[in-house]
């Protein structure tokens, strides 16, 4: 009996140590509070600092608190996992304040839109899901069409290749990675017919383990250019690094890791998003409003929250014009790097000759084009 | 190379990661002690291992700061369960989940910085053993360690009266203390040793394997030592064999896909625990076939 009393006693000890370091760590970061500051909340599934895409979701946190200055009170929680854990720290923003919860990570959907309903005076926003069917009043999606500047890259890539091989690293086959996966390969034929994009999933959003093998896979099929859909890039560009192969970044500008083999990549500019989505709650114009949806920024409209990255020193000069030039035509109204006719590997039409997907057409994607080396999982 | 050269070259430095904490869990269960923390030591360890490495911009140091990182957890653990008899599952987990939590917010700043993995050192000769040299003799020193490592162990326990001390620690403790060693001691130190080890799995995944640092890297693996280690019948040929096993199985699911073959995602992130479990089970009538006896009596304690 005194043993498992000296257990017990160090399970709660140790229970509050984890709480305090969990506390820390999801770090509710507030400044700028008056009385009428609108508190807003913004929960990340990865560290702050992962030179990925939950560091864009920071970046564009303290973008709005520089910008909209003691208008906005923001608070900040960040490692938090897709589990019921979200639904608590979103119950724990409420309870400090916050009138409107920005679920950036995309497994956090099904928690954001029960809260939402639960909550109808706290506006709930989730970044990058899509709702088919009847918004409540106060839930909105919002993203941006990521596979026009994914496709960007891919040019950078079909066009640097010696080997004619691309390699995609994914986590899962969700529709926003086989979107990705087709524009990466589709803007690589743009420029090389022979480009084919091998792809490898690793089934985490970060695990470096997993990552390093892919590449390592990946350059024994002689692969020469990489690009990713993760979470975390680190791994597979210091990878990509070592053998001395190029890569195209996703989420982030991480040209500082690898200046000589960044070929360019997307980055995620968030903060006019999320600006714009809190004038309009404070306003009191968010309900029935664009954000009220499925809102997506795009090249054409000017606002797509996925920019091209910088461009590193291997991309020629022509290359580099020939980019901009299509980000030009891909930034006229209804343009997309989705544009038929389209084959899936099978040979069956994706998008018919004569049409351009849109982006509610992408999130139904569920082949691989021609041109891609590998197979999706079926769930 | 071809696809067997291929899936082992990518396969043995993850297999590294995982046999070091397996050999360290193997020398602190013959004691008698079972160390569910062995998932915080690694991760303390691939912390520590990092974070020294950017300080000092010494790799050497980095990987002995992992095995001190990785000895303090199952330090801790081994002053709760050894010298204060607290329940072993439990202070395993709660040593896991502090590790988790602690290095999260120690290794926050350190997320995206990275550092140059540990290099190969490519063995002339062997190195050139068509197929398999290339996979087995092009790697990085940690690598090469494991190598020796678990020979030593096998050596150790089966013939060193100090061996014989330890494993009968986990047999009968009493006929360890009237033969005159110190069964707490043994114990105590077991368990930290095996610690260090996992503190060095840890180096080798952020050291010696990626270069870089992110919250919660080793994703489980430390339990699947501890479970290979069951698996293994408490033997170190069978953890060698499990822990390699594990380690191409995980790497085959990358090799496959890169071959553009297709197998269902999902029955592909199970084959290393399935293949692991199933071949361990089959062989282990080789083995001896009973956990250590005081093993199972600390295990059986009710809380």
């Amino acid at each position: 009996m005194r043993t498992s009393a000296r257990a017990a006693a160090a399970i709660v000890a140790a229970a509050a140590v984890v709480l305090l370091a969990a506390c820390s760590g999801s770090s509710a970061a507030s400044t700028g509070a008056s009385k009428k500051a609108t508190t807003v909340g913004f929960i990340m599934v990865g560290s702050t600092d992962d030179a990925g895409y939950n560091e864009a979701v920071e970046d564009g946190a303290k973008a709005v608190e520089k910008d909209l200055g003691t208008s906005v009170k923001v608070i900040t929680a960040d490692n938090i996992p897709e589990n019921d854990s979200v639904t608590q720290t979103m119950q724990a923003m409420a309870n400090q304040g916050a009138k409107i919860i920005f679920a950036t990570s995309y497994g956090y959907y099904k928690y954001a839109l029960e809260f939402a309903k639960a909550h109808p005076d706290i506006t709930v926003l989730h970044q990058g899901g899509f709702l088919d069917g009847t918004f409540p009043k106060n839930f909105g999606t919002y993203w941006g069409e990521a596979y026009d500047p994914v496709g960007l890259g891919g040019m950078a890539a079909g066009a640097v290749t010696k080997s004619d091989k691309l390699g995609f690293i994914y986590a899962f086959p969700i529709a926003q990675s086989i979107a990705n996966i087709d524009a990466f390969e589709l803007g690589a034929q743009k420029v090389n017919p022979n480009a084919q994009t091998y792809v490898v999933n690793t089934s985490n959003w970060c695990d470096p383990l997993k990552q390093k093998q892919a590449v390592t896979a990946l350059l024994n099929q002689g692969v020469d250019v990489f690009s990713q859909h993760q979470d975390c890039q680190s791994t597979v560009i210091q990878a990509v690094k070592s053998a001395g192969k190029k890569i195209v970044g996703y989420h982030y500008d991480a040209k500082s890791l690898d200046p000589d083999g960044w070929l360019t990549g997307s980055a995620w500019k968030w903060a006019p998003v999320y600006e714009a989505i809190i004038k309009s709650v404070e306003g009191g114009t968010f309900t029935g409003s664009k954000y009220n949806a499925n809102w997506t920024g795009t090249f054409a409209d000017g606002n797509n929250p996925l920019q091209l990255a910088s461009f590193g020193s291997s991309v020629p000069a022509d290359v580099q014009s020939k980019i901009l030039a299509e980000k030009d035509a891909l930034s006229k109204p209804g343009s997309s790097i989705f544009e038929g006719p389209i084959y899936c590997q099978d040979g069956t039409v994706l998008v018919p000759a004569g049409k351009t997907a849109t982006y509610a057409d992408t999130n139904s994607f569920s082949c691989l084009v021609k041109g891609v080396v590998g197979t999706l999982p079926k769930s | 190379m071809n696809i067997v050269g291929e899936t082992l070259a990518t396969a043995i430095p993850g297999s590294v990661a995982l046999l070091y904490p397996s050999l360290g869990e193997l020398i602190s269960e013959r004691t008698g002690v079972t160390n569910l923390g062995t998932e915080g030591s690694m991760l303390s360890g691939a912390l520590a291992g990092i974070a020294v490495t950017l300080a000092t911009g010494n790799p050497v140091l980095g990987v002995l700061a992992a095995a001190v990182a990785g000895a303090a957890c199952a330090a801790v653990h081994a002053l709760a369960v050894v010298l204060r008899g607290a329940n072993q599952l439990a202070s395993g987990l709660v040593i896991w989940f502090l590790a988790l939590g602690v290095t999260s917010v120690l290794g926050s700043p350190l997320n995206g910085k990275i550092v140059d993995p540990l290099p190969a050192l490519r063995i002339p000769v062997l190195a050139s053993i068509p197929g398999i040299g290339p996979a087995l003799f092009d790697q990085n020193a940690l690598v090469y360690a494991a190598y020796l490592l678990a020979p030593a162990i096998w050596l150790f326990l089966t013939y060193t009266r100090t061996g014989l001390a330890l494993r009968a620690t986990g047999e009968r403790p009493a006929v360890v203390f009237a033969g005159g060693h110190n069964p707490t001691a043994l114990r105590f130190s077991a368990t930290t040793v095996g610690g260090a080890l996992a503190g060095l799995g840890g180096a080798q995944l952020a050291l010696g394997i990626v270069g870089n640092w992110a919250n919660g890297m080793t994703n489980g693996y430390g339990f699947v030592a501890v479970a290979v280690v069951i698996f293994a019948r408490w033997t170190p040929l069978g953890v060698v064999a499990g822990s390699y096993l594990f380690g191409v199985a995980l790497a085959l699911a990358s090799v496959i896909q890169a071959n553009g073959i297709g197998v269902n995602q999902y029955l592909l992130d199970s084959l290393p625990y399935a293949v692991t479990i199933i071949v361990l089970v089959l062989v282990s009538r080789f083995g001896r076939s009973n956990a250590p006896e005081s093993q199972r009596d600390a295990l059986s304690e009710t809380v």
